[in-house]
């Protein structure tokens, strides 16, 4: 394959990924209000297109039109480079994970996957907390005190439980061997739902740590605390207007799809069938390469409906709480979820 | 390729660099380091180091970098003043500066065999796949009485810091948010 091949393919594979995610981005918007709606005994957008399902679209172009207010008191340069970096490296990550089986067709490199890296964790982890300088550096820039307090609540609350998360991710890498999102996938995959990392491999703590922290690290309520309306007016976007806050908001939702994909590859068996080899796979080409993103999306989606059930569910916790229980709790239990993971391993 | 890449990332390197010592705000310097930050840690990749690019990125560009925005955040730092520097810093400062790299300079010019070892070499087994498994073996059985007197050294740091922070009579235990 020539490089410029390569190149066609990879701007093909970029191109394709990028847009079903920020599809996937409009659409769990959709999803969250309408899901909310129904928790709160109403029925969310209903009224644009069948079910509401227009919606996304017409708030798209909503926020193209606005009127973009830019306050006169900002420090420019930062103000307008802030909501890039925040939904950049939200897209970003995306690129090595993998959504099935690597099948080429024609000639092509590896299908379902942008870049198969073998440090992919670490890609993810590191562009994560290159992320939450668009939410420090909005803060700071906006020259407004409830942006700067929602800036400075967001990168303690984004640095404490970045810890956890990466502590929480541990155990899966010790029973994998490996930092490659496709041989964790893989090695979760030989019986089906009962090999999982969250089953078979005993690391439902991880799961639940990871899950929290994941919930923090995405601002998302419980912990919701760098945007709390009722407090802040609005935290770190509150001087950001049209298109660019609804880049703040993309990049918020686009988190939430790469945490739930995440979620699916470390501990949820990624693009494979809970049921094993008890459904022989199919023979034909297409759906074989289909099925297993059916999984994945599956899998995916119903992270996404936790998320949003779970906002519809708790309260905020408040700000001393969210750092007590970071450090006191989720730190130390991630701790010892290591040490007895390699115990066992060790022992076997 | 990689020659295209090296030219495009050094560059961006040596140019975040000066752009932190001619930045006259904190904020923009802060930044700048970043920029400084992540591109070694493309440089590092390049050079085979997937593990090290990695780390670079996560505990410096990530963990440390954001603590320094926290602090010029917190502090709300304005703009440096201009000086045109000491006498002193001038006639045996710029001398001393351009007798340091003349010699770092020569010495890595005489160096033998420059630029043919690779950062990956000892660093990948037999089937070149991960680096990741070496890596952590030599660091826990070669180097492990400097990796824990590292970690140790970094357990008085944080315990000084905690020292400090509750010197004035408060409890260190961090239970006021609820006053």
């Amino acid at each position: 394959m020539t490089i410029l091949q390569f190149i066609l393919w990879s701007v093909l594979k970029v191109a394709v990924v990028t847009v079903v995610l920020l599809l996937g981005v409009a659409y769990t918007v959709l999803l969250e209000r309408k899901l909310v709606g129904r928790i709160q005994n109403r029925w969310g957008p209903s009224r644009v297109g069948p079910f509401g399902l227009l919606q996304p679209l017409v708030d798209g172009a909503k926020s193209f039109l606005k009127e973009d207010i830019i306050p006169s008191g900002v420090y420019r340069p930062l103000y307008l480079i802030a909501p890039i970096i925040a939904l950049g490296c939200a897209l970003i990550s995306i690129a090595v994970v993998p959504f099935g089986e690597p099948v080429s067709i024609a000639g092509s490199p590896p299908l379902f996957q942008i870049a198969n890296v073998n440090v992919g964790l670490l890609v993810i982890l590191g562009v994560t907390s290159i992320g939450v300088y668009g939410i420090a550096l909005a803060g700071w820039s906006s020259n407004n005190k409830y942006s700067l307090l929602g800036a400075l609540r967001s990168s303690a609350q984004l640095v404490s439980y970045e810890l956890a998360l990466g502590l929480s991710v541990v155990g899966v890498v010790l029973r994998a061997g490996s930092l490659n999102l496709r041989v964790i996938v893989e090695q979760q995959a030989t019986q089906g739902m009962l090999t999982w990392n969250i089953f078979g491999g005993m690391q439902f703590v991880a799961f639940f740590i990871y899950l929290t922290a994941a919930y923090a690290e995405t601002n998302r309520s419980p912990f919701d605390l760098p945007e709390a309306e009722s407090e802040l007016t609005g935290g770190y976007h509150t001087e950001y207007s049209s298109m660019k806050f609804a880049m703040f908001f993309m990049a918020e939702y686009a988190n939430m799809i790469m945490v739930g994909c995440v979620a699916t590859l470390l501990f949820l068996g990624g693009w494979t069938s809970p049921f094993g080899d008890l459904i022989p796979p199919p023979q034909n080409l297409f759906v074989h390469a289909l099925f297993p993103i059916f999984w994945f999306v599956l899998k995916v989606f119903s992270f996404l409906f936790l998320y949003v059930w779970v906002r519809g569910t708790l309260p905020r916790f408040r700000y001393d709480q969210l750092m007590n229980f970071g450090w006191r709790w989720l730190m130390p239990i991630a701790i010892v979820n290591i040490m007895a993971t390699s115990l066992w391993l060790a022992y076997r | 390729m990689h020659l295209i890449l090296f030219l495009l990332f050094a560059g961006l390197c040596l140019a975040g660099a000066i752009n932190l010592l001619l930045q006259s705000h904190p904020i923009n310097s802060a930044l700048s380091l970043i920029v400084v930050m992540t591109s070694l840690a493309v440089l590092y990749l390049m050079l085979g180091a997937e593990f090290l690019a990695a780390a670079q990125v996560i505990v410096y560009a990530g963990a440390i970098m954001v603590l320094f925005t926290f602090v010029i955040m917190l502090l709300n730092a304005s703009r440096e003043e201009r000086t045109l520097g000491s006498k002193a810093a001038r006639r045996v400062g710029f001398p001393a500066v351009t007798a340091i790299l003349a010699v770092i300079a020569t010495v890595i010019l005489k160096a033998q065999g420059l630029g043919a070892a690779k950062l990956s070499d000892g660093l990948t087994d037999a089937k070149g796949a991960t680096n990741l498994e070496v890596l952590s073996t030599v660091l826990f059985t070669k180097l492990l009485l400097p990796f824990e007197v590292t970690s140790v050294l970094i357990l008085i740091a944080i315990l000084g810091a905690v020292a400090l922070a509750s010197h004035d009579g408060s409890k260190p235990e961090g239970r006021t948010g609820g006053r």
